[in-house]
């Protein structure tokens, strides 16, 4: 609904305004009538016409007449405009952390403060980012448009990088007491199904889907009883959600008919082959060691080389491991990457090397604020000292 | 509609060390980008180098603080520009990305949009 309120205010404020009042007026008129039959154009079309009496009301209204797209011939479903808005919200010129923003607030209904939360930032900052967010795109005139079909892809791309970046934040937090943000991970999932649905032919979208289908399924196993992280290796693979295995494996198998996987396929894949393993040792980790492989090859990345690594020392020992790890010491992308030092850690800890896995275990503390990974560490360091 | 400047960026010495041949590609591939902003294009000119500058500054009494050179010494130095004019942002990047100094490895361009008064 906001979206749509977007396409006749083209003013982002004024929309979300527009939007609110709808609301209020919806929660007033719904109690005395009952909820109409389609709640949602009703809100739309209350939400429009508020916008276009505040428009004619304000003098502006007059120099912004080229600007507003007036009565359109049959208005598009509120789909094809919550696609026109995630597009403006990610367009190249908005810096990433403003396209995260954006998204989140005008796309995943996230307040201000949360989308502060989200990012470790003070609300105030917040605020200031997405103003300025929204200036840009007045100011510069971002046009609210799905790109031209020769820009389709490369668009889509940055779509993709700030849904997955959403969902990473929420799947793992980067800091505070929870694992988990779950508003985060629902609001990625909802994107990729609202991308998917507009542009089923689209292999990326589709493998995205799929990759955050299949890590999601595990999410009733990650936390203990009593909330301690439990690694992949001791999840109980009864309670993952096999609907969603079976989803998301389904999206993969379709994204993967094209001429070349994509990255987010790729990783993908990896979920499934730890999807359909019964358990942690008869996983097959050759096919994952090859899959990572093919990844480094399509998005080569010091994070892909130390996922590959810790697959590698599960194929071949903690040995190999720790070998395939010690050209990323040096990487200076990796320099603050908490996860770096717990895998040789763990690596250590296999291999009966205790005070050099202590070290380690004290690195990987120093560079983690998750209070849940944290306790994990601590719990590890405690083994080895 | 709006205004847009566009700003070409370089290294100077990348562009004194240039050769007939390149320059005359350069020259053949502004005319082509002209030709493609037909109407969106307002004007645009290919400045002086650098060093042909006078910069002002405050100064003391009524008098400006003239000194020999551009206003800022950066590495990057404004060759050129265009002022173009089109409905939105995109427009300007498709017609703007045409230009040679933004496949040069050395320059590029900024898109500045005017601020209009009245």
């Amino acid at each position: 609904m906001l979206a749509a309120t977007v396409r006749v205010t083209r003013d982002l404020d004024l929309a979300e305004e527009c939007a609110q009042d709808a609301y209020a007026q919806a929660l007033r008129t719904w109690a005395d009538s009952g909820i109409p039959e389609r709640p949602g154009a009703w809100l739309t079309t209350v939400a429009r016409n508020r916008a276009m009496d505040v428009l004619r009301r304000e003098s502006a209204f007059r120099r912004a007449l080229p600007l507003l797209v007036m009565e359109e011939p049959a208005a598009g479903p509120e789909q094809d405009d919550r696609l026109r808005l995630i597009f403006t919200c990610c367009h190249p010129a908005l810096a990433r952390e403003a396209q995260v923003a954006l998204t989140l607030r005008l796309l995943c209904g996230l307040t201000t403060a949360e989308v502060a939360r989200a990012f470790l930032v003070q609300e105030s900052t917040m605020a200031a980012r997405i103003t300025r967010a929204k200036k840009k795109i007045a100011a510069a005139r971002i046009p609210y448009r799905v790109p031209a079909p020769d820009e389709l892809s490369e668009r889509v791309g940055a779509v993709l990088e700030v849904v997955h970046l959403v969902f990473s934040t929420g799947h793992t937090a980067p800091s505070g007491e929870h694992l988990v943000r779950r508003d985060l991970v629902d609001g990625a999932l909802g994107l990729a199904r609202m991308l998917h649905s507009l542009l089923p032919g689209d292999d990326e979208v589709a493998g995205l889907l799929a990759l955050l289908l299949l890590i999601d399924a595990r999410r009733d196993t990650r936390l203990s009883a009593d909330g301690r992280l439990t690694l992949l290796a001791e999840q109980d693979r009864t309670r993952w959600d096999t609907r969603q295995i079976a989803e998301g494996t389904s999206l993969l198998a379709q994204s993967l008919r094209g001429r070349e996987p994509t990255r987010y396929a790729v990783q993908a894949a990896i979920a499934a082959v730890h999807a359909e393993a019964p358990t942690w040792a008869a996983t097959d980790w050759s096919e994952i060691v090859g899959l990572y492989d093919v990844l480094r090859g399509l998005w080569p990345s010091p994070v892909v080389e130390l996922n590959r690594a810790v697959a590698l020392g599960q194929r071949d020992g903690p040995r190999a491991g720790l070998d395939a790890l010690a050209p990323l010491l040096d990487e200076p992308a990796l320099a603050t990457y908490g996860y770096l030092s717990a895998a040789r850690a763990d690596f250590l800890r296999r291999l009966g090397r205790r005070a050099e896995a202590a070290a380690a275990y004290e690195e990987a503390l120093a560079l983690t604020d998750n209070d849940v990974e944290r306790a994990f560490l601590t719990g590890r360091l405690g083994e080895v000292r | 509609m709006a205004k847009y400047l566009v700003l070409i960026y370089g290294d100077e010495k990348e562009w004194a060390n240039s050769s007939p041949q390149e320059r005359e590609q350069t020259e053949r591939a502004h005319r082509a980008f002209q030709s493609a902003a037909g109407a969106a294009l307002l004007g645009g000119n290919e400045l002086q180098p650098p060093a042909t500058a006078t910069s002002l500054r405050a100064g003391s009494a009524s008098r400006p603080t003239v000194t020999d050179g551009p206003f800022l010494e950066t590495k990057e130095v404004l060759g050129g520009y265009y002022l173009l004019e089109a409905a939105d942002l995109d427009e300007v990047i498709a017609l703007a990305g045409q230009l040679p100094e933004v496949a040069a490895s050395h320059s590029g361009v900024e898109i500045r949009p005017v601020r209009e008064h009245g």
